[in-house]
């Protein structure tokens, strides 16, 4: 593969695209699409998207995952133009293009089932968009052979969709909404219908043509994982409301609300009681009876309940050569043998589990159902939510 | 006997043989009829039974000659132009029409469209007689009697059912996010149409096309209301013929016909089984 032939991160070819989106001023903020206040009704009764607002760079790799239903693919289809927007405004370089009609918007769109068209080879396919262009014959057949080797299946050309496995026609159509090199980039849980393996192959594909290619993606998934490992900003949805936007790890280290903590990835909810706030940082009782040091999420107040959030793997096992600021004795309920770690539950008092998870090396403790042991863990790795 | 489950009782087997036998009679019922007619046609005699050389296969009893007479007499001639003038015409007005209103009633967005596509599909339902005289007095109004703009818009009603059944049985398959793609891709909502869907649903919008023609092929009623001398078709011609000149002429007609039809559901078998690979390769 010749790395060193960007075809998008070069100047943009003359005539070959339509410049206008591309070549217009950005946003005052600097945003290259902004969502403004964006609202949607299906049945101008109950909003499925209520006040959405988030502002892209441009280069970005933003992904927007939540819970089935919470209005993800509403706001795909809104930006592509398929969906009107019921209220609000979505800003493309500076332009409104809430009034354009989408064959106009030049964004490219990958599907969950590709929509590869069956009746035409993959070459023809590819050339769709040149062709809507009007680009000539010659530079068509060039920017094709130029694409099909980006996804390396220069020999492919003359089949057709129907010929091609899964992961193949995913890539076919990521190449065809690449290859009129649209500004933007959309793409609606484009690797769902794959198996576990050929995901994550086509995760890295993507990656590597965006890092290659420097467009700018809005990307669907409900794969968390998928969402972590490929974003350069994840927007957590629910109930139609952007609950956090941030980068993966901050996203994990550093949710904003017990939402965000317990839907991305994996985490414990202690309940307590707020004694005082003082330097961001929360004294908790927990209801075991210990005092316990936390951060203060925004909201919380002394004297209310809260919840503490603590991830599995930022939990140790006293004894150990980890430094920490809280211990809390818990009751040993089971285990399970997960293979390269083992899986600890706890029970801190009655209707409270927690889960932790133990490098499975020659320190992994042998502990027996009703075993007392003591949890400790850093003030840092702990939130307290208000509850 | 071995195929039959050994459980069976002998009022099994009796059922059994029973039901084989009644199909093949009621089999031999329908077809009888149809199948006499080709080697009667080539009798050399002006009857419409076999000859005692006939049945003794006797090559003089077997000719041509109504074959002939079919294309040396003008007004066969006359009637064979103006029934494959009026379906061409009608069957192309109709699968026009009846693509649009097929694609039009798949849109999510249309109101009323159950009234609407039981509207357009009453020609189906309605008996003929009744078309046929409603549109009598309604196109003599238009001095549209008699003519052969008359006969091709009351076929093309006739043939526009069938166009929307079959286009919309394969808009049921069609992908809308296809639509999207083309869309998405700078394509207009009419290039889509073109380049997209028409090639995808073409084998639906072809066998609703053929079976609006052999609508307006085998059709008698209207012809016989709204057809003037001069646009008599074959069917027209076939029924004065019993009337007025008996002669295997009409058998042999006839048996030109059974080839056309035979012709045409050969085409329409291709054709499905094309659109169903078709479906096959779209994911
Ligand atoms: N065309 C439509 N008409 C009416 N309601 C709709 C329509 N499309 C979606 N909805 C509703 O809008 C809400 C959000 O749907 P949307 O498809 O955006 O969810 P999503 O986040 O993409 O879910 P998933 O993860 O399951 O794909 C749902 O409650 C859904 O029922
Ligand atoms: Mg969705």
């Amino acid at each position: 593969m010749d790395v060193g032939r960007r075809p998008g991160a070069r100047e943009r070819r003359d005539g070959t695209t339509n410049g206008g989106i591309g070549t217009m001023p950005l946003d005052a903020n600097g945003a290259f699409l902004s969502f403004r206040n964006v609202k949607k009704s299906y049945d101008q009764k109950t909003l499925v998207v209520k006040d959405f607002n988030l502002d892209v760079q441009k280069g970005e790799f933003i992904t927007l995952l939540g819970p089935s239903g919470s209005g993800k693919s509403t706001v795909l289809m809104m930006l592509a133009g398929f969906e009107g927007v019921t209220s609000g405004d979505i800003v493309i370089a500076g332009q409104s293009v809430t009034r354009t009609a989408p064959y106009r918007r030049n964004i490219g769109m990958v599907f969950q089932n590709y929509a590869l068209f069956p009746h035409m080879t993959i070459a023809e396919n590819l050339a769709y968009p040149l062709r809507v262009r009007k680009m000539n014959k010659a530079a068509v057949k060039d920017r094709v052979n130029e694409y099909l080797r980006l996804i390396e299946m220069g020999s492919f050309g003359g089949r057709y969709p129907g010929q091609l496995s899964g992961g193949q026609r995913q890539r076919v159509a990521l190449a065809r909404a690449l290859i009129f090199e649209p500004s933007l980039i959309l793409m609606d849980e484009p690797l769902g219908a794959l198996d576990k393996k050929l995901r994550e192959q086509m995760q890295y594909e993507i990656t590597r043509l965006h890092e290659q290619l420097g467009f700018t993606v809005i990307y669907v998934t409900h794969d968390q994982t998928e969402a972590l490992t490929m974003s350069s900003r994840i927007a957590v949805f629910n109930d139609g409301v952007v609950q956090q936007c941030a980068a993966p790890a901050q996203l994990y280290e550093r949710p904003s609300n017990a939402f965000v903590a317990d839907f991305i990835g994996e985490n414990n909810f202690i309940p307590g009681k707020v004694d005082r706030i003082e330097g961001g940082k929360a004294r908790v009782t927990v209801a075991g009876g210990g005092t316990i040091t936390a951060d203060a999420a925004e909201g919380l107040k002394a004297g209310a309940d809260c919840v503490l959030s603590i991830r599995p793997e930022k939990l140790f096992i006293k004894p150990t050569s980890h430094a920490y600021d809280n211990e809390l004795v818990a009751e040993h309920v089971t285990h399970h043998y997960v293979g390269d770690f083992i899986r600890f539950y706890f029970r801190v008092a009655e209707g409270t589990e927690i889960t932790i998870k133990v490098l499975n090396d020659l320190a992994a403790p042998d502990l027996k159902a009703g075993d007392k042991a003591s949890l400790v863990w850093l003030a840092k790795d702990c939130i307290a939510f208000p509850a | 006997m071995k195929h039959l489950p050994a459980y069976f009782t002998f009022w099994h087997i009796l059922g059994h043989y029973s039901l084989k036998w009644t199909a093949y009679l009621v089999l031999a019922f329908l077809m009888l009829p149809i199948v006499i007619i080709v080697p009667l046609s080539f009798n050399a005699e002006p009857y419409f039974t076999f000859t005692d050389g006939m049945l003794a296969l006797d090559p003089a009893a077997y000719s041509t000659r109504w074959y002939q007479a079919i294309f040396s007499d003008a007004n066969w001639l006359l009637s064979i132009k103006n029934s494959f003038l009026i379906g061409a015409l009608a069957a192309t007005l109709s699968t026009v029409l009846g693509t649009i209103a097929a694609v039009g009633l798949s849109s999510p967005v249309m109101p009323f469209k159950r009234l609407i596509t039981a509207l357009l599909l009453s020609p189906m339902i309605v008996p003929l007689i009744i078309i046929a005289a409603g549109m009598f007095f309604f196109y003599t109004r238009f001095n549209l009697v008699g003519s052969y703009a008359g006969l091709v818009i009351a076929h093309a009603a006739l043939g526009v059912p069938f166009v929307i059944i079959t286009v919309t049985a394969t808009l049921s398959g069609f992908d809308r996010s296809l639509y999207n793609a083309g869309i998405s891709m700078g394509a207009s909502p009419v290039k889509v149409f073109w380049d997209v869907v028409i090639p995808l649903i073409r084998p639906g919008v072809i066998s609703g096309g053929l079976f609006a023609f052999v609508t307006s092929f085998d059709e008698v009623v209207l012809v016989l209301f709204l057809a003037g001398p001069e646009q008599r078709t074959i069917p027209r011609q076939m029924f004065s013929g019993l009337r007025e000149q008996i002669n295997p002429t009409i058998l042999a007609v006839a048996t030109l016909l059974i080839l056309i039809s035979i012709a045409l559901l050969v085409t329409l078998e291709i054709l499905r089984r094309r659109s169903e690979r078709m479906r096959g390769t779209e994911f």
